[in-house]
């Protein structure tokens, strides 16, 4: 009996030992790769933004694969859309792989479970499209090449008013989802602050299909628009429903749009949808150096794909990290962090990238719009 | 509240009803003789979906070609899940069948992730344009579809229920459902019979499936989850067991979700806790539900 | 084997398990310590729920509601009132809940209280329904919670949820919270009390008939689970940081009933058992989503592989092992030591 305690004993401190010998280093300055970690959700219900935005991270590997002399490891981890994935992946990111910065991530509540553990351990972050305000928020680590959704909602409130002469909207709101309460309450916010009026907001929950009781009242309220920050899948749906209803307003919706499936699914109802989105499409006129960069080098190892403002943030969020560590001549994530807050100006494919205290990106807001079963870029928006 | 609005919202809720009532079916049927809660019956309604869309864009069979080897599929997918997953189990705890079914979902969901990606996929190719234009009649919009999908649901029903109480296997299955020892005894071969309710559940799942489909343009690996949970509470609220019990609970249910939203929709964020305190509710006034016949538990 | 010699070994037992946490602590990387945590706190989840349906019979589903409970007032009580006030973006947090504070253990254990209230309230009225009925109920209390916190945005940031929560939910704590669990379980098990529940379970009519207000004891056990459930809630989220109304959905509770059952239901060491594994195969099983090398060959990872091999060997062990890994099977002592005995006289 006692024999089999002193064994077990004796396992229990030698395991114990064997990993106490292993040696517990951070990155090193001096080891001769640059590790850049990217976590993104390629499984899962966001897998299809990130998918576009890993296309852009690659994209921007292949241009990039050596800074300071000594060449970069991109490590990629899926975050599955989940958030105790993307904590865990951030967790292997750090501890195993031993990254110097991180890439990521689509969709807000990802991000800050990472940035969480990215946070505890000094390891600097730069979030892609994650735009809720809480992201960066009181955190010394996490950036990102987005702007955030009290601007984007801002933005599209600003559309709504300009160029959809609104006077009256309508918010039908996914309440189960932060990114889609928080950008319909900054909409209605600057909204009714200029002189709009919200004649109804209405809530569904994730997983719901079925959204004929809320579009029927909504049509009843006649709103001049109708604002939809929802997914791109569940957008889709809530279009074809509206107009089978016979739904006659502009519809408006957020960045979460902007992928291709969108058309597919709601066909011929998606006609003149317009969304906000990060300011960066294909066939946008004047376009500046870095976008014309960008748009050709896509074509070249994307043969089959078209490029897009998603995968144009994640080359951004990769671009700005290697920019940093040029900058700062090292690749500590100590002097990474340090340079990433000291972003001027910086040259992206989603336009001129300035870091602002707050650790998000000052920039301008895209407006593109649904024509003729195709999405066409329609024009920049600074909301006021 | 206009009278136009009101019936709007009647068609609305039709439709939806229907087709958590057929979903319903499926629950209700295998509970009734197995009283065994099938959570994969969800994922079954997913995977007819992906069968119906694949039949339409890889195999360019025609509309009526591909729903029929959809539901005959679906049926197989259903019987093959019982023999693999459930049969085994049968004089096992029924707390192990009801991990396996949960197992059996988590499979489902995963390998069409595997298979097709969590991507979600347009359902366009497959919408008939003859069901999806949108009819006016005064106010009132009605897509064809609002009127074909209840329609069907009533006749499939109408079918079951004369399958049921006028056919040899439809005896032997109320039989079961009372009694399966005594039934065994009496020579009958149960577990065809068995597979028999499976095939036919998931039957009608697929042909909800497809429906909703057609409604809903959009599918991905999680879309059972959602709807079968729905159709779940619907079979419990029409007493778990009767096949009419879960298409009125099912018409309830979707009578419930789209009149909260439209008598009271500043509550619209609730919809979900009211289907749960309604269902509440009735298993305390009537703890088997509206059309529950006294079950004898057989923990 | 006397009680002095049991307690020796027990408390034996404790601090080799202290410093095992202790070097773990020390030497492992985060993401080990991190597994090693969560076992901690899906084993007070697992145990807790064998409590109410393993050894009292009540089919329960609620449990991701009494987790949400325990974990929202966990959160809420050690959130500094300033943070509260940043996150809070959509509503302010109203009155009491944006200043009130307290140490993590209190913290913790008022979380416990409040799911165990909730589960009080909830069990006074539903466990007149029997069977599956009253899965069904406790199922819809769960969701009509989740739907609760979801809208009442001015209390719980609605489905913002709570982020940057403090992480006091070390090893430490966990383990502590875990071992408490179980001796408070294996206690009140091997006390009279146990015996009612057991005689409950096993057959209620005669247990009624034999004078025991088995209404009473079910409510009071179905309480305690309900305790430990937000416990487990609290710690998980203080553990991983952030909490939001949909990490609360039905396959939370999916998942901790697999635990129990798979370990094998009715069992003390099968919860612990079924914890452990299950926690470390889906940690482990990651490996097959990541690209492996083999030489210069390379096998890309399948997204979605590691479920989809997950869910075979669940299903695996359920149609081979129908009673779970441990069966019916409980650890003790005096079973080891006959065990030891019977090899040794075997040689």
């Amino acid at each position: 009996m006692k024999k089999a305690l002193i064994a077990l004993a004796v396992i229990i401190i030698i395991c114990a030992g064997w990993f106490a010998m292993k040696p517990a280093s951070g990155p090193s300055a001096n080891a001769d790769t640059i590790k850049i970690g990217v976590y993104l959700p390629i499984t899962g219900g966001n897998a299809v933004g990130g998918g576009l935005e890993l296309d852009g991270v690659n994209l921007a590997y292949e241009e990039q694969k050596e800074v300071l002399g000594k060449k970069i490891e991109l490590i990629v981890v899926d975050n599955k859309s989940d958030k105790v994935e993307a904590a865990n992946a951030v967790k292997r990111l750090i501890s195993k792989e031993k990254v110097n910065a991180i890439v990521g991530t689509y969709g807000s509540s990802l991000a800050m479970a990472g940035g969480d553990v990215a946070e505890k351990n000094g390891i600097p972050m730069v979030g892609t499209s994650c735009t809720n305000p809480m992201v960066t928020q009181g955190k010394k680590y996490s950036f990102r090449v987005a702007f955030i959704d009290p601007f984007q909602g801002a933005g599209a409130s600003q559309y709504a008013l300009d160029e959809l002469k609104a006077k009256t909207a309508a918010c039908l709101i996914e309440v189960t989802t932060d990114y889609s309460v928080g950008l319909a309450s900054f909409f209605e916010d600057h909204f009714t602050k200029n002189g709009g009026k919200i004649v109804a907001k209405l809530n569904y929950q994730s997983g719901d299909q079925d959204f004929t009781a809320q579009l029927t009242e909504i049509i009843s309220k006649n709103p001049d628009v109708l604002y939809i920050p929802a997914n791109f899948a569940e957008a889709a749906i809530i279009m074809r429903q509206a107009r089978e209803l016979g739904a006659k307003f502009e519809i408006l919706g957020g960045d979460a749009t902007d992928n291709p499936e969108i058309v597919k699914i709601a066909g011929k109802a998606c006609e003149g949808y317009s969304f906000t989105t990060f300011a960066y499409a294909p066939e946008m006129p004047e376009m500046n150096e870095t976008q014309k960069a960008f748009t050709e080098s896509w074509k070249k190892l994307y043969k089959d794909k078209l490029p897009n403002a998603l995968a144009a943030c994640g080359y951004d969020a990769y671009s700005i990290i290697i920019d940093a560590i040029k900058r700062a001549g090292s690749a500590e994530p100590e002097k990474i962090q340090e340079a990433l807050a000291k972003t001027v100006d910086f040259p992206g494919v989603t336009g001129k990238t300035t870091i602002n205290a707050t650790h998000d990106a000052e920039k301008s807001i895209g407006i593109m719009r649904i024509v003729g079963g195709e999405r066409k870029f329609y024009k920049v928006v600074d909301p006021k | 509240m206009s009278f136009a609005m009101f019936i709007q919202h009647v068609f609305n809720a039709l439709s939806l009803g229907s087709l958590y009532g057929l979903i319903a079916i499926g629950y209700t049927m295998v509970y009734g003789i197995l009283r065994l809660i099938n959570f994969a019956h969800g994922d079954i309604f997913m995977v007819s979906t992906y069968i119906v869309l694949f039949c339409v864009t890889l195999f360019h069979l025609p509309w009526g070609v591909a729903v029929l080897v959809t539901i005959a599929g679906t049926a197989l997918f259903g019987v093959v899940i019982d023999r693999i997953a459930y049969r085994p189990l049968r004089s096992a705890p029924r707390i192990s069948a009801l991990i396996s079914a949960i197992g059996v979902s988590f499979f489902i969901e995963n390998i069409c992730i595997v298979l097709f990606t969590g991507v979600p996929r347009s359902m366009d190719s497959v919408r008939n344009e003859l069901l999806v234009r949108t009819i006016k009649l005064g106010s009132v919009s009605i897509t064809p579809l609002a009127v074909f999908v209840p329609v069907c649901s009533f006749l499939l029903v109408a079918g079951l229920m004369w399958m049921l109480y006028k056919t040899k296997p439809g005896l032997a299955m109320r039989a079961i459902s009372k009694d399966i020892e005594t039934t065994r005894l009496m020579g009958v071969k149960v577990d065809s019979i068995i597979a028999l309710t499976f095939a036919i559940g998931s039957g009608l799942a697929a042909a909800a499936g497809i429906m909703w489909g057609m409604r809903y343009p959009q599918i991905n690996p999680f879309m059972g989850v959602m709807p079968g949970f729905k159709a779940f509470i619907a079979a419990v609220f029409g007493g778990i067991g009767s096949v009419q019990g879960a298409m009125a609970g099912g018409l309830i249910l979707g009578f419930v979700e789209i009149m909260i939203v439209a008598f009271f929709p500043e509550l619209s964020g609730y919809r979900d806790a009211f289907a749960f305190v309604l269902l509440i509710l009735v298993l305390f006034v009537r703890p088997t539900g509206l059309f529950g016949e006294e079950l004898e538990d057989k923990i | 084997m006397d009680r002095t010699k049991k307690l020796s070994l027990n408390l034996g037992c404790i601090t080799l398990l202290a410093a095992f946490l202790f070097l773990a602590d020390r030497c492992f990387d985060s993401y080990v310590v991190q597994v090693i945590n969560l076992i901690a706190v899906n084993a007070i989840l697992a145990v807790s729920l064998n409590l109410i349906y393993g050894f009292t019979g009540m089919f329960s589903l609620g449990h991701a509601g009494f987790m949400a409970i325990g974990a929202y007032v966990c959160a809420m009580l050690i959130l500094p009132a300033a943070q509260k006030q940043a996150m809070y973006i959509l509503k302010p947090c109203i009155w009491p809940f944006s200043v009130m504070h307290a140490p993590f253990f209190a913290a913790v254990l008022l979380g416990g209280f409040a799911a165990a209230l909730a589960g009080l309230l909830i069990a006074l009225p539903v466990l007149r329904l029997g069977g599956d009925y009253l899965g069904i109920a406790t199922l819809g209390f769960a969701e009509i919670i989740r739907v609760i916190f979801t809208n009442t945005t001015s209390i719980t940031n609605g489905s913002l949820g709570l982020k940057g929560i403090p992480a006091y939910a070390n090893l430490g704590w966990n383990y502590f919270w875990c071992i408490l669990t179980f001796y408070t379980i294996i206690k009140l098990l091997s006390s009279n009390f146990g015996n009612t529940l057991r005689a409950i379970r096993d057959d209620e009519v005669a247990a009624k008939a034999m004078g025991i207000n088995t209404y009473k004891a079910k409510a009071i056990s179905f309480a305690i689970g309900a305790f430990f459930a937000g416990v487990g809630g609290a710690l998980q989220g203080s553990l991983i940081t952030t909490i939001d109304p949909k990490m609360f959905n039905f396959q939370l509770t999916y998942n901790i009933l697999m635990f129990v059952v798979v370990g094998g239901l009715g069992s003390i060491t099968g919860s612990l058992a079924g914890a452990v594994i299950i926690t470390i195969l889906l940690e482990w099983l990651r490996f097959v989503e990541s690209t492996i090398y083999i030489g210069s060959f390379e096998i890309h990872g399948v997204p979605g592989m590691r479920m989809v091999i997950f869910s075979i060997i669940l299903l695996f062990i359920i149609l081979r092992k129908r009673e779970g890994i441990i069966g019916g099977y409980e650890f003790s002592w005096e079973s080891l030591y006959g065990f030891i005995n019977r090899k040794k006289e075997g040689k």
